[in-house]
């Protein structure tokens, strides 16, 4: 009988098609906006990322996420040095500055300081030039998307110079970074040399990057510098969650988003119910012949649903793929940020689900309370 | 009535071993209240196997009510209805429904073939219903179908077929599961004479059987030749039983 189902369903083209127009536009609009968001959500944390090989992050107490720098005292390092089960600690400065280029135009950068002597949180996408060169007086290594955005249409060259807060800066190397929710080009440089950069301040250290003992458990050492120090100590998946869930709760990007998906799932629905329950009215009939001959209410139900599980499958399917293909399209744009993890399909998925569960209720409703004696009136 | 059918005014009842539908004072209300209207008032009718009875009328005299009952598909107000033994009013639903899948064929006024699945397809439907393998319910239907004539339109869709044909087509879907009562509504309304008559003749021919019986609800004059026993309907009653003239001889020229 399923097998009836499906070929009632494709007999009608026009308003096969339309119900999976309708779930498509849904699927679509869910999936790229959804994939959209995750993008922002993953630029905000995308300095995070980038630095590799601390397990743990220490900070200020009051810090909501990773622009929110509260700046420490320098003595603040060793006390994180102090406590038991904290292989190393290093400190990381982090700050926005503003940045006087050759032809006297302005610019703001991220500035990134790193510890020194081990230069813990160096790039990892370094193309041109060497890490070493960042121990050179006043080096610095910019970011691709940095460089091309303030000298846009030039070939990368090492040895530009430009100034922050009155000093002279060297262009040592250019890397590939993640881009940040700013989009301001990332400065990276020794740490004792960032503090120069940066306008003047009683306290300049941003962070203290550390790693737990081999054995020790970083959730157990962050609890440890916590009750010694009085200070926040995250690991670093615990601090990405954080600085994601402060965009979520503190500004207007997921109900922004929110609403343009609750559009799309409202506007797939209407479109894909108001078509299948036409495409059901139409065939109410035969269904209705289909009870008179002896099917069941049950065998009906199946059928309907097995409809519209046809149609969300492939709704589905045209819809994430065509958002995918969306994101793949538009992979240079830098401007754009697309992040599609499974959970988007997941997410989209179950929302397609609803979708066709809705769209099919109304027609559920009408072939289950269908006389069979329709079949007899002319 | 058409004169040439009106053979005898007398009621027509059969022995009550051979009767496949026995309906006794059936009434049917549609609606409630003061806007209550009454279909059926208190019928009686007999239809023994081996018969083909037409129940004829103006419209609206409640023809096609009764044999929604009788088939099953619609709950009497009152009465009994006793069909090849079973007693519908009795029935739970999906006992009735499992009863008509097994017993009840249908011919319908406006063929109700299912546009997307072809001839043989559609005469199939019963026997998919009953939970047969699709390739073979299809080609039992095949089989039937070629008997019909319609051999070579077998993986036509409805669409693709005359009048005629799709009706033949809805005979075999009718028949293809040998039910023990045929109930065929207006069956050749929709069809010119000559259609008409063929497919008249195709239910006489295939479907009367012994142990079957056959109901044609029609207000087709140029059918009634077919009918063993025509029952006459007028506001809801039966007003007269008469004996068909294939059973009463040759109609008169």
């Amino acid at each position: 009988m399923l097998w009836i189902a499906w070929k009632m369903l494709i007999g009608n083209r026009v308003k096969y098609l339309g119900i999976i127009f309708g779930v498509v536009f849904a699927a679509l609009l869910i999936a790229q906006q959804s994939s959209i968001f995750c993008g922002l959500m993953s630029l905000t944390v995308s300095q995070i990322r980038d630095v590799e090989g601390p397990g743990i992050w220490v900070m200020d107490k009051n810090v909501q996420f990773v622009d929110d720098v509260k700046p420490l005292a320098d003595t603040e390092l060793f006390r994180v040095k102090g406590v038991a089960g904290v292989e190393w600690a290093v400190p990381f400065y982090k700050g926005i500055v503003r940045a006087r280029l050759e032809e006297g135009s302005y610019e703001q950068m991220i500035l990134l300081g790193l510890d020194d002597a081990t230069l813990v949180g160096a790039p990892e996408g370094l193309f041109m030039g060497s890490i070493a060169a960042l121990r050179t007086p006043d080096a610095v290594i910019m970011d691709d998307a940095g460089y091309r955005r303030i000298w846009p249409d030039e070939p990368f060259r090492l040895g530009r110079t430009f100034e922050m807060n009155d000093r002279r800066a060297v262009l040592v190397g250019i890397t590939r970074a993640s881009r940040t929710f700013q989009s301001f080009p990332i400065v990276y440089t020794r740490y004792s040399q960032a503090v120069r950069f940066a306008p003047p301040e009683r306290k300049v250290l941003s962070f203290i990057l550390a790693d737990a003992s081999p054995g020790v458990p970083a959730e157990e050492v962050c609890r440890r510098i916590e009750a010694q120090t009085g200070l926040q100590a995250l690991t670093r998946s615990q601090f990405i969650w954080k600085t994601i869930r402060y965009y979520l709760a503190k500004t207007g990007i997921p109900v922004n988003f929110a609403v343009t998906v609750f559009l799309g799932f409202l506007v797939g629905t209407a479109i894909a119910g108001q078509t299948f329950y036409l495409f059901t009215v139409e065939n109410i009939r035969q269904f209705g012949a289909l009870k008179a001959m002896g099917t069941g209410n049950g065998t009906i139900l199946a059928m309907v649903l097995f409809q519209a599980l046809q149609v969300g499958t492939i709704g589905y399917g045209v819809g994430v793929g065509l958002a995918a293909l969306f994101g793949w399209a538009s992979r240079n744009f830098t401007k754009l940020s697309f992040f599609m993890p499974w959970q988007v399909l997941a997410i989209t998925a179950a929302a397609v689900f609803v979708i066709v569960l809705l769209a099919s209720l109304l027609s559920i409703r009408k072939v289950l309370v269908v006389d069979p004696a329709i079949v007899f009136r002319g | 009535m058409d004169e040439r059918t009106a053979a005898t005014d007398v009621a027509v009842t059969p022995a009550r071993a051979d009767v496949a539908v026995r309906v006794r004072g059936v009434t049917k209300d549609f609606g409630s209240g003061d806007s209550v209207a009454r279909a059926l008032r208190g019928v009686d009718l007999d239809v023994p196997y081996g018969e083909m009875l037409m129940l004829v009328g103006p419209s609206g005299c409640g023809k096609t009510t009764l044999v929604s009952i009788v088939a099953g598909t619609l709950e009497p107000t009152a009465g009994e209805v006793v069909v090849l033994g079973q007693d519908l009013v009795a029935m739970g639903n999906a006992r009735k429904v499992r009863f008509r899948r097994e017993n009840v064929g249908f011919v319908f006024q406006a063929f109700n073939l299912l546009p997307a699945l072809t001839a043989a397809e559609n005469a199939a439907v019963p026997l998919l219903i009953a939970g047969w393998s699709r390739p073979r319910a299809v080609e039992v239907a095949a089989e039937l179908l070629d008997t019909l004539g319609l051999g070579d339109r077998l993986a036509a869709l409805p669409s693709e077929l005359s009048g005629g044909q799709q009706q033949r087509v809805a005979i075999a879907r009718a028949l293809v599961h040998s039910p023990r009562l045929l109930v065929c509504d207006e069956p050749t309304s929709a069809l010119d004479a000559e259609n008409g008559r063929i497919t008249m003749e195709l239910i006489q021919q295939i479907a009367v059987q012994p142990d079957r019986a056959v109901i044609v609800v029609t207000h087709d004059a140029r059918v009634y030749s077919f009918a063993d026993r025509i029952a006459s309907m007028e506001d809801g009653r039966i007003g007269a039983v008469s004996t068909g003239p294939r059973r009463s001889g040759p109609m008169p020229s």
